[in-house]
């Protein structure tokens, strides 16, 4: 009788669970469908399908569209992301080294200011940050925005290296000392290969944030070839003030996201480290 | 950093204090924005939106915080024995790696009338009359917004928890069972306790990301229509870089940057604490 009991609850329990992922997922079905189909194919809803046309015809109009083509925007986001990424690795790993090996007498405060900033939104600095780059005749300029991003994702690039070098064994970093070592030696030869698991969350999290931010673009890109691929979005698949191309819209989505889905899924286990890492152990 | 995130910071909330013309005016920057309908308007409430940005987000702070939390607690426990867990944990993960703007689109569409899933389900169980394009709408927008983010961002906390749940030894809920336990005990006494410092977390950062809530409303409704799902970050921006009024913009964002501060507090308490 026993057995039953518990038998009945696991399938309760699994069907719940599915149902409640299936649902999840619904809307992003309904992206696709909308992007592999005509959009006179939809307008009753993805769901209907007594006439079904797959067709590739969206996304090479969301990749050509003929005012903001997509193709230029994913170049200009990579164009971006890339150094937006490696930049802050590199320094703040350097830095957050530095905060977990060596002490010095305001380490603590400079410590909290970083948890601070790491809580701010994007507007704290933004009208400042824009007076400051028109100054440098950095807005609407790659530069100006690969300068902001590495500054902004400093913080948390800091903290999340310093507890992870928090966590390594100093033992071996002694011993190369006694052996004659220099500092940077011991951190390029011994630290930083030791460190490529926490060196892949960061660029996966920090990629990610880049490649998904709308805000700092919206502030700093104007002219339509620098856009972004996020900013595209804003205007592929307008068809008239109020109408969407839904289609159109979907398909561009589509390939908006499946960069940072992609990489999610590949490198699960270190966004989550990264995540996790960050917001937890703080 | 300094250059281009500690200095701005500070220059933020020295220009909330600057006329247009760079006079120095105290806080009348803060009363005119303040006593704007933009920000506070509460005349006649209760009522349906529009009813201010700033309450817009203490609204979405009220529906949000709660439902993805629970959502993502709830999720959390009952993964733990479910087979194929990882992938449903993967599908509900999925709108925290989706960029906000498609998550926005991903909403508006959602809601949308014939073409959105929503009014498909509506009109499927009989409820044709609701069925309507939910973000047009004064009294249903915001709404429509707050439990499109809760779809966003309910896999985070799940996330969290899931974490939290994994390092709870076997052994406290063996003998808790030993002891003739019932498992809704079990939860109250072992688990939600042992959770308490994720849900510290989850709570802070659920929080910021409701006070920063900006790409799903630019593309989703464009605060509008007639400001009824207009918030705090988006007024901002429009203040800054659609009406050139760099003052009242820095006051909304000097506003955010002591909200945010507010909020993490007690999360940096909690950390000095522990170590």
């Amino acid at each position: 009788m026993k057995i039953k009991k518990s038998t009945v609850m696991t399938v309760i329990v699994h069907l719940i669970a599915w149902t409640v992922a299936l649902f999840w997922i619904l809307p992003f079905m309904g992206v696709f469908m909308a992007s592999i189909r005509p959009y006179s194919e939809i307008i009753h809803g993805w769901w209907d399908f007594s006439s079904f046309h797959p067709t590739f015809d969206n996304f090479i109009k969301a990749w050509n569209h003929r005012d903001f083509p997509l193709s230029r925007g994913v170049i200009n986001s990579l164009i971006v992301a890339v150094p937006s990424t490696f930049i802050p690795l590199l320094v703040g790993a350097l830095a957050g080294y530095a905060f977990a090996r060596f002490s010095f007498p305001i380490k603590n405060y400079i410590f909290l200011t970083v948890v601070l900033l790491m809580s701010l939104p994007q507007q704290s600095i933004a009208v400042p940050l824009y007076q400051m780059m028109s100054k440098f005749h950095l807005v609407d300029t790659f530069l100006g925005l690969i300068l902001v991003h590495s500054a902004w994702g400093l913080p948390w690039i800091i903290l999340f290296m310093r507890n992870f070098f928090s966590a390594l064994p100093v033992e071996i970093e002694e011993a190369a000392r006694v052996d004659g070592a220099s500092y940077f030696k011991i951190f390029y030869k011994i630290v930083l290969p030791m460190s490529l698991p926490a060196l892949a969350s960061v660029i996966v999290l920090q990629f990610m944030w880049v490649w998904n931010d709308l805000f700092m673009a919206l502030i700093l890109i104007y002219s339509d070839p620098m856009k972004l691929a996020t900013q595209r979005l804003i205007y592929i698949g307008k068809t008239g003030y109020y109408h969407l191309d839904w289609s159109v819209l979907s398909a561009a989505s589509v390939i908006v996201m499946v960069v940072p889905i992609l990489i999610f899924v590949l490198l699960q286990k270190y966004y989550i480290k990264g995540m996790v890492g960050w917001t937890i152990k703080g | 950093m300094m250059i281009f995130v500690v200095f701005p910071i500070l220059n933020t909330i020295y220009i909330s204090f600057l006329s247009s013309d760079g006079k120095f005016v105290g806080l009348q920057n803060y009363a005119e924005v303040l006593e704007s309908k933009k920000m506070f308007n509460l005349e006649g409430f209760p009522k349906a939106p529009p009813l201010g940005a700033f309450i817009h987000n203490m609204i979405w702070i009220l529906i949000h915080l709660p439902l993805s939390i629970f959502s993502g607690l709830i999720l959390a426990v009952i993964l733990k024995d479910v087979k194929g867990a990882p992938i449903i944990k993967t599908l509900i993960f999925l709108g925290m790696v989706t960029p906000m703007v498609v998550g926005g689109l991903i909403i508006r569409y959602t809601f949308e009338k014939d073409v959105g899933i929503v009014n498909g389900l509506l009109s499927l169980i009989g409820l044709e009359n609701l069925t309507r394009s939910w973000t047009a709408y004064p009294d249903t927008a915001l709404f429509a917004l707050i439990f499109g983010s809760v779809w966003l961002w309910t896999g985070f906390s799940m996330i969290l928890y899931s974490a939290g749940l994994a390092t709870i030894p076997k052994d406290y809920y063996e003998a808790a069972k030993v002891d003739g336990a019932s498992s809704l005990k079990m939860f109250y006494r072992i688990t939600l306790p042992l959770l308490r410092p994720i849900t510290i977390t989850v709570i802070t950062m659920t929080i910021l990301y409701e006070l920063k809530i900006f790409d799903v409303v630019l593309v989703a409704t464009y605060g509008g229509p007639g400001e009824a799902s207009n918030v705090l970050a988006f007024q901002m921006w429009l203040y800054a870089f659609r009406y050139f009024e760099f003052n009242k913009a820095a006051v909304v964002a000097s506003l955010l940057t002591v909200l945010t501060i507010v909020v993490t507090i007690p999360m940096i308490k909690f950390m000095v604490k522990k170590s």
